[in-house]
């Protein structure tokens, strides 16, 4: 027996004790369980953030997002265009210091493609309450299929430092049942925060 | 080796033969890591009292600039340099070897030494408003980035040094046998050491060059190098953190090697697997497939996670057998009950164990994985995590061999040893309740790097469930709590170096390492 300090003499390559067999094979039994847990629910959870991805130029994605905008635009609210894209379609979200901009009207139970990405530095999309979180990245185009489960009046946080103004980049999405009148906005309310992270059939990107 | 014999000394406890240089070495670099550490703590308070929302203390700017000072001060500096003793420890000293080309290692500490001050002089300027991450395109000066490429060459001398400081006692025969197991466990931290400033080098002499607009920047690829650099370096921690155990155990209570090969190939999993795991940085990043992700971060992360798994058994393991073989042999727990629970080297090592275990590597393994990783990018949970794995496990056990280090290297007896003996409770268990409620927070969505959650000024009203005053308020408190107990080890520490009371040649500083000449007579 020798300590951590002391240079083992002779060859030390011995059989490995009973109790400390069984304590390897255990730990590496529960290393093969995530092993195979993170693909396996990959394939058979809803909550995976893989998508459509490609690199674009951060102004090419501002002009598809303008354009988008102007075709579906049904609104305003606090200064921003208020968007409310047809079912199936493909749908832009910019993130720029420090905005995101158009507010969404969405769909519960609709199919839509969501794209990202950030006219200038990283911006973090973290979607409340539901606390889904996406890194944005200048540059890149991140196409999320998402279908909105649940109605409500949603908050998009930045979480990804940005500059000075990080705190006050507060995005919207509303979602309405299916049948709620296209234009009438919901209200600015407080979001209710009881709807945890949870609830998390809405947004299943 | 016979011409430097004049430059040893025998150290009176371990009986090590100490070479000058190695002590010097050790010495400086164990001052700047704490002076660091001070300059890291002070903006930790800082920052903590404005993510304490009913403080709020700082103004938008200054945290963010604070929030870039702590992260540099503790995650690089304080860290790193104490790593640097560590291996100076490792190699010569514990293979009584001389150090090979002192005047490289000294260059190798000028260098770190300045590029600090590079870092830090453009930090507190307010010209690196970027944060610990610094990612791009977010700009900060050119000297920001050039003073980190200048720290780590300066690491990379003394890696280099330390390898060859391992040839060299091999070639003059200072020690019989193989490398002591705290030595291979510190060449495995100097490996990834090695690759991590690679990748170091491979990140931010690009990013250097993009700063003087001589080269693009692409978002993407830098979030991906940086991680090279940015999670091997936490490796290097987790690989010396893990050394530290063991040489802990050894001081502390004389804890055996159960199994050389295990804790051994345990160590060579780290140097294998670590740095694709990086790819659990970017699992919701635009830029890479869910092939790659899953790929990388679920293979090759549990390999590494299976290495701390077997480092987890076979650590306490062997101190429950240095313990019995003390003679603490009645029943199942007499060696845990009768263990040197005042000794502040034995309480921070068992802290460090179980903190980084059950907080730490729960947390981190779990977010590593695709799925929930989409709900804890990004928030508290983050912060909660790495504040459990870096500052309980490899801060507190970096403290706690601090309070042999004074004796053993420094010479003085360790001041304010009933302070010292509470100290790890108080970091401990501070750390424990931060990074328990940090994590808590983040479940309900609360950003990490966030001034102002009330979202003042912006456009649409948020406001976060109650319970998040409430775990916020308590993450206060187990900071500020941590604050006090890393106030003492500071103050303890440079008391003890600069003012202290010189040990007698022949004593066995009993007051200040009260285990160190029964587990010394075993280990030498």
């Amino acid at each position: 027996m020798h300590t951590g300090l002391e240079p083992p003499r002779g060859v030390w390559w011995k059989p490995i004790h009973r109790s400390e067999k069984i304590w390897i094979a255990l730990a590496f039994a529960w290393c093969m369980v995530l092993f195979a847990m993170m693909p396996f629910w990959h394939l058979r959870g809803g909550q995976n953030p893989s998508g459509i991805r490609h690199r674009v130029d951060p102004q090419a994605f501002l002009a598809r997002a303008q354009e988008f905008t102007a075709n579906y635009q049904v609104g305003e609210d606090n200064g921003f265009p208020v968007v409310e894209p047809p079912p199936g379609s493909d749908i832009y979200l910019v993130g720029r210091m420090w905005n995101w901009s158009p507010v969404l009207r969405l769909r519960r139970g609709v199919e839509y493609t969501l794209h990202l990405s950030s006219l200038d530095v990283n911006h973090g999309f973290s979607l409340y309450p539901l606390n889904i979180n996406i890194q944005v990245v200048p540059g890149y185009d991140y196409g999320l299929r998402v279908t909105p489960g649940e109605a409500g009046d949603f908050r998009l946080v930045c979480n990804e430092f940005c500059g000075i103004n990080h705190h006050t980049m507060v995005g919207r999405i509303i979602v309405v049942d299916d049948g709620a009148p296209v234009v009438g906005l919901v209200p600015d309310g407080e979001v209710s925060a009881t709807r945890t992270a949870a609830a998390n059939a809405g947004g299943r990107p | 080796m016979t011409t430097a014999a004049a430059k040893f000394r025998v150290c009176p406890t371990t009986k090590l033969r100490v070479h000058a240089q190695a002590d010097a070495l050790i010495k400086a670099n164990a001052v700047v890591a704490t002076v660091a550490l001070l300059i890291g703590g002070l903006a930790a308070i800082l920052v903590l009292l404005t993510r304490w929302q009913a403080v709020h203390l700082l103004g938008a700017e200054m945290f963010y600039r604070v929030l870039t000072i702590h992260g540099m001060n503790m995650l690089i500096f304080f860290i790193l340099f104490f790593e640097m003793a560590v291996l100076y420890f490792a190699g010569p000293v514990l293979l009584n070897s001389r150090v090979p080309a002192p005047k490289i290692a000294w260059t190798g500490f000028v260098l770190m030494v300045l590029g600090t001050l590079m870092v830090e002089w453009t930090m507190f300027t307010g010209r690196a408003d970027v944060l610990f991450t610094s990612y791009v395109p977010l700009r900060a000066h050119p000297l920001f980035y050039l003073g980190v490429i200048l720290f780590a060459v300066g690491a990379v001398l003394a890696v280099c040094i330390f390898f060859a400081s391992l040839v060299v006692a091999r070639r003059e025969r200072t020690y019989e046998g193989s490398v002591p197991l705290v030595t291979f466990g510190a060449l495995t931290a100097a490996i990834i050491a090695a690759i991590t400033l690679v990748h170091g080098a491979a990140i931010y002499i690009p990013t250097f060059l993009w700063s003087l607009d001589l080269m693009p920047m692409d978002a993407q690829v830098y979030r991906l190098v940086w991680w090279g650099l940015g999670h091997s370096s936490q490796q290097i921690n987790v690989a010396a953190m893990v050394s530290v155990w063991y040489l802990l155990g050894a001081l502390t209570v004389g804890a055996v090697v159960l199994n050389e090969k295990v804790s051994r190939i345990a160590f060579v999993l780290y140097v294998l697997f670590i740095s694709m795991a990086s790819a659990h940085h970017l699992l919701v990043d635009p830029g890479m497939g869910p092939a790659w992700k899953v790929w990388n971060t679920s293979y090759f992360m549990y390999m590494a996670v299976l290495a701390s798994m077997i480092h987890g058994f076979t650590v306490p393991g062997g101190i429950e057998i240095g313990m019995r073989l003390r003679g603490y042999t009645k029943g199942l727990f007499e060696w845990l009950r009768r263990a040197p629970w005042g000794d502040p080297g034995f309480s921070s090592l068992i802290f460090s164990i179980v903190v980084f275990g059950f907080v730490g590597g729960i947390t981190g393994v779990t977010f590593g994985t695709e799925q929930i990783n989409i709900i804890a990018h990004n928030t508290l949970r983050i912060p909660g995590h790495f504040h459990a794995t870096v500052v309980s496990g490899t801060a507190m056990a970096f403290m706690g061999v601090t309070y042999y280090v004074i004796p053993l290297i420094f010479r003085k007896k360790v001041a304010f040893w009933p302070l010292a003996r509470i100290q790890p409770y108080l970091f401990a268990g501070g750390m424990l309740i931060f990074s328990i409620t940090m994590t808590f927070a983040g479940t309900f969505g609360v950003p990490r790097r966030h001034w102002d959650i009330t979202f003042s000024g912006a456009p649409f009203t948020l406001e976060f469930s109650p319970a998040v005053d409430l775990v916020m308020g308590m993450m206060a408190l187990g900071g500020l709590m941590a604050a006090l107990g890393g106030g003492i080890y500071i103050l303890v520490t440079v008391w003890s170096v600069f003012f202290g009371e010189k040990m007698e040649g022949g004593d066995d500083g009993e007051r200040a390492a009260p285990r160190a000449p029964e587990s010394a007579s075993a280990a030498v």
